[in-house]
């Protein structure tokens, strides 16, 4: 496991990582009840759902009856009732994160479209979840049991509206909310108008939760809102959305006007002076949600990427067989592609992304469900306070910011330098627990989503181009050429990645994340010490000149005098975005493999052939992060200078040495004169001005800056090695005779 | 039946067919190169066996399913997590290699011992089930020598399908040559039955199965203790794996009928 050459080759892959090296990975070896419905969620995605893309089921707008079939196998295979609670016969308790992550990586390995599918009813009840009242939520969970059978209710979400009006980012709504009947004694009765564009499972839906504005006085802002089929009013399904992707979910764009009494609502309302207060806003709500089901979309691509694994070995490896030159035994025939390194590089590029995007999408699930657990803690706990409400809850975490950043450091104390005493006492209090996590979260969330799904589409590219002209036909192996296209739907739906990054610009400036991101960077050199071949400090050096990058631009101004660090500025803060991403996708893996390091003798299943599983696994680790540092010194690199004027011969040559000058220091210092003359900047009043675009740049002021680079670029030494083990390891790795499923 | 039957249904564990299978010499013996690293099912005719106890239990109240499995646990585990979904059962684990080299004696010697150990084991009415031969290595005789070992004489070897009479005898279908069965009846329990494929179909996944079988078969996977196949007097001169071509043509516009023509007229030649 380490990055020097030796003599005797290192144990390497065997076979293809299962299921027991996954559920150790990405944190779920003892919960059986994530395996099984990671185990029937499979045979549906190998099964109906494969048989379905075979069969051409993608190749129509229309919702058919075999699309409408996936929903019967979800029901049966406990897809669907996933989201119940055991109080409405469920199996899972909440949390979901991570179980709605894992069945939605199993539909990707085959099609995300399915996936989306069965997750799209999730999403509907989303906001009633997160922000119902208990009514509501005992209400729609009944109604959402496949046990009802022709009663059964499915859901959409719709926010989306036709253009010119709402995305995700912006608080613009087209839909209105007006009163409709409102008599002394009863209810208020509402009308609600909404137009949706690309809502999903409007086909199915039989209720839909919709964002609208007030349209009325008497109702105060925004809200959520149901509407059910059978409400007065029109319940209209609209046109199928025109799109090339994801054709196995149902998408439309509906028209909706319907009479629904108040308690719709999404969280209850109360009345003062005449009006209807939505106890929650529609911004309160989506931002909730998308917090959580943003996620699970960052393990789709993920799922994509890892299962284009086998499908290109197979091809590469049988390339030439079967044709009149190639003879049995040969090692054309028995390598085909493989012979060639840049077949297999390109490889590992894609499989060392799909690892370090599920690692990063699992992460991400796994600590939202943390997240939830401790936000009913802290709510409780301000209730008891008497604080409600969203301000007042900043407030409240703000105020144990300094106690937040403490535990950081004495976390990572260890020996006689502990202070468990004080440690505990902080650890103790859920709001310093609830604000580390927030921090995570908020950046974490969208990083996820923002890196897997954008970069994870580039690099389904890269897979499908492994392929050759097979790979853009419809016989294709693993359906790439749909992963691909699905890939950028990904990347566009729950918030386009500019979302992503503008939230992230936000939050990656946090004071509670820096200090962890400061700790986190600690550990890496740490790991680094105790497997140098993971790649860990190469991603150490990176985070430091991160770190060191968003300092100086949160106080550099560019050439005009123009502050560089600003919301608007989105050519300073978007890239710095991408970069941190990079970062943490990277990161997350070499831990998970570390996690398989340290779990993996437990289990004699994964501990047959752990050490050449391990070596593979940090070889991608290192690969991984030598990419990722190279993006980082690319990125910070280009914000720390490219706001500089390029010094220029007519107004910067002044700093340079005129021929004269150097001749009449000669004598002072004799032979400055040679020297200079090749090395700095020297000025022949004779002869035209040195071909370039002026005088070149200094570092003053950059020193630190410089420094990191020059580092960096020394700490990607071995990382090319590590390449090339890895890429051997794929001449050798058993992989099935077959797919698993049809094409 | 008013007591139903107990059906004890006898399975082991074996790299799922689509993995490449090759003998290699281990420490151990012959064995599978990266066995234990291959994904693994339940024995695809041990599974048929199950599924039709499942639905004779079903059919015959009072009725319940015993699994018997002699398999590596950690293996048998990951196996459980979809094979406990299927239908309902209780899970009796022996810890032992899987293979396929293994020898028959030795293994119906374990899945002997597991049986008679089973609490409350109704032997006048046992059905004992398991695989008329096996997807690791078709000996055949597990089966029988363990029927020998139980002292059941009535053994039916190639079932596939099972009635109960009126009068609550058995009426069995086994294969024979010719592409034919032969109808037994006998008088009932306790009797073994070898199974080939039956007539279900592989039941879909039911997680609320699943989650009420894994209240027997993850304390028994922990309580698994290792069973002693020494194969000490069992050796191999040689192993191969057959030889087989496979050659992979897409086609999705050719008719059931023209596929049949197709192979009959390769088949001749």
């Amino acid at each position: 496991m380490t990055d020097n050459a030796t003599s005797a080759a290192p144990k390497t892959l065997q076979t293809l990582p299962g299921d027991d090296i996954r559920q150790i990975m990405w944190r779920f070896a003892d919960r059986y009840d994530l395996q099984m419905i990671v185990q029937s969620t499979r045979a549906v995605a190998r099964g109906p759902v494969a048989r379905l893309v075979a069969e051409g089921g993608r190749n129509t707008h229309e919702w058919t009856e075999g699309k409408a079939e996936l929903f019967k196998h979800y029901d049966e295979a406990g897809i669907t009732g996933a989201i119940l609670e055991p109080e409405q016969g469920g199996l899972f308790a909440s949390p979901k994160n991570l179980l709605f992550g894992l069945i939605a990586y199993e539909l990707s390995w085959v099609d995300a479209g399915a996936a989306t599918a069965s997750l799209a009813s999730n999403l509907a009840f989303a906001p009633i979840h997160e922000k119902g009242t208990e009514e509501q939520k005992n209400h729609y969970l009944n109604a959402m049991n496949p046990e009802a059978g022709d009663r059964q209710m499915r859901g959409s979400f719709a926010l989306t509206e036709p253009i010119p009006y709402v995305g995700v980012d912006t608080g613009t709504l087209g839909g209105k909310v007006r009163v409709a009947e409102w008599n002394d004694e009863g209810e208020p009765m509402l009308q609600v108008e909404k137009r949706g564009r690309f809502i999903t499972n409007m086909d199915t839906a039989s209720y839909v939760t919709a964002a609208v504005d007030s349209d009325d006085e008497r109702i105060k802002g925004s809200c959520m809102i149901i509407l059910e089929e059978g409400d007065e009013g029109l319940f209209d399904r609209g046109a199928p959305t025109l799109k090339l992707v994801h054709q196995l979910s149902s998408t439309r764009d509906p028209i909706l006007n319907l009479k629904v009494p108040a308690s719709r609502i999404i969280g209850g309302y109360t009345i003062k002076d005449g009006v209807i207060i939505p106890n929650f806003s529609h911004g309160e709500i989506i931002e909730a949600v998308f917090r959580r089901t943003r996620a699970t979309v960052g393990v789709m691509t993920a799922a994509k990427l890892l299962s284009a694994i086998e499908p290109v070995i197979r091809y590469q490896r049988g390339r030439f067989r079967g044709g009149a030159s190639t003879r049995e035994g040969t090692s054309r025939y028995e390598m085909g592609l493989q012979q060639r390194e840049d077949s297999l590089h390109r490889l590992i590029d894609i499989w060392a992304t799909g690892e370090a995007a599920a690692s990063f999408g699992f992460e991400t699930v796994r600590l939202l469900d943390d997240y939830d657990v401790l936000e009913k803690e802290v709510d409780a706990l301000l209730a008891e306070q008497g604080i409600r409400g969203g301000r007042g809850k900043m407030k409240a975490l703000r105020a144990v910011t300094k106690d937040a950043i403490k535990l950081i450091g004495l976390r990572a104390r260890t020996g006689e330098s502990r202070d468990e005493a004080r440690q505990a006492e902080l650890e103790g209090n859920p709001l310093v627990r609830f604000l580390l996590l927030d921090a995570q979260s908020n950046v974490i969330c969208p990083g996820s989503k923002l890196w897997n799904t954008g970069y994870g589409a580039t690099m389904m590219r890269e897979a499908l181009s492994l392929m050759g002209g097979y790979g853009i036909t419809e016989d294709c192996p693993g359906f790439l050429a749909n992963k691909w296209m699905d890939a950028q739907l990904e990347a566009t739906y729950e918030g386009p990645e500019a979302v992503q990054r503008r939230q992230l610009s936000l939050t990656m400036t946090n004071e509670v994340f820096l200090a962890l991101f400061e700790q986190w960077t600690r550990d890496m050199r740490c790991v680094a010490s105790q497997h140098p071949g993971t790649g860990a400090c190469t991603l150490a050096t990176a985070m430091k000149m991160w770190l060191w990058t968003l300092r100086h631009l949160k106080v550099a101004r560019d050439a005009n005098n123009t502050k560089l660090y600003n919301t608007p500025r989105q050519g300073v803060t978007f890239p710095l975005a991408d970069a941190l991403c990079w970062i943490l996708a990277s990161r997350q893996y070499i831990l998970d493999v570390l996690e398989l390091a340290e779990k993996g003798p437990e289990n004699p299943v994964v501990a047959e052939g752990l050490e050449g599983t391990l070596n593979f696994l940090m070889d991608l680790g290192h690969v991984q992060s030598a990419r990722a540092a190279g993006e980082v010194g690319r990125i910070c690199a280009e914000l720390v200078f490219g706001y500089n004027r390029h010094p220029a011969w007519d107004d910067d040559a002044r700093g340079c040495y005129g021929e004269a000058e150097v001749e009449g220091l000669e004598g002072v210092m004799p032979g400055l004169e040679a020297m200079a003359d090749g090395k700095a900047e020297v000025l022949h009043p004779d002869s035209a001005k040195p071909c370039k675009a002026g005088p070149c740049v200094h570092f003053d002021g950059y020193e630190a800056f410089t420094q990191f680079r020059t580092k960096m670029d020394g700490c990607l030494t071995g990382s090319r090695l590590a390449k090339d083990r890895a890429a051997h390891a794929l001449t050798q790795v058993m992989i099935p005779e077959a797919l698993d499923y049809p094409m | 039946m008013s007591n139903g039957y107990h059906i004890v249904v006898c399975a082991g564990i074996v790299p799922d067919p689509l993995q490449t299978l090759e003998p290699v010499q281990t420490p151990q013996g012959w064995g599978l190169k990266n066995e234990m690293m291959l994904p693994a099912v339940l024995d695809p005719w041990a599974s048929h066996a199950l599924y039709e106890a499942a639905n004779l239990a079903k059919n015959a109240p009072g009725s319940k399913v015993t699994l018997v499995s002699v398999a590596p646990k950690a293996k048998l585990q990951q196996v459980m997590m979809t094979l406990a979904q299927k239908v309902p059962f209780e899970l009796v684990a022996a810890d032992a290699p899987a293979g396929g080299f293994t020898d028959a004696n030795d293994v119906a010697a374990v899945l002997a011992e597991a049986i008679q150990a089973i609490p409350d084991l109704d032997m006048a009415n046992l059905l004992l089930f398991g695989g008329w031969e096996s997807a690791s290595r078709g000996a055949g005789a597990t089966m029988q020598i363990l029927g020998e070992m139980l002292g059941i004489t009535e053994q039916f070897q190639g079932v596939d399908e099972i009635t109960v009479t009126a009068e609550g005898k058995l009426q069995i279908l086994e294969r024979i040559e010719g592409g034919r069965h032969q109808v037994s009846e006998c008088a009932g329990a306790p009797v073994v039955l070898g199974w080939a494929t039956g007539n279900l179909p592989e039941p879909k996944n039911n997680p609320q199965v699943g989650m009420q079988n894994m209240r027997t078969v993850m304390p028994s996977l922990q309580k698994a203790r290792p069973a002693a196949l020494s194969g000490e007097d069992l050796n191999y001169a040689g192993i191969e794996v057959p030889k087989a071509t496979r050659e992979t043509r897409i086609e999705k516009n050719m008719s059931a009928d023209e596929i049949a023509q197709e192979i009959v007229a390769w088949i001749k030649g």
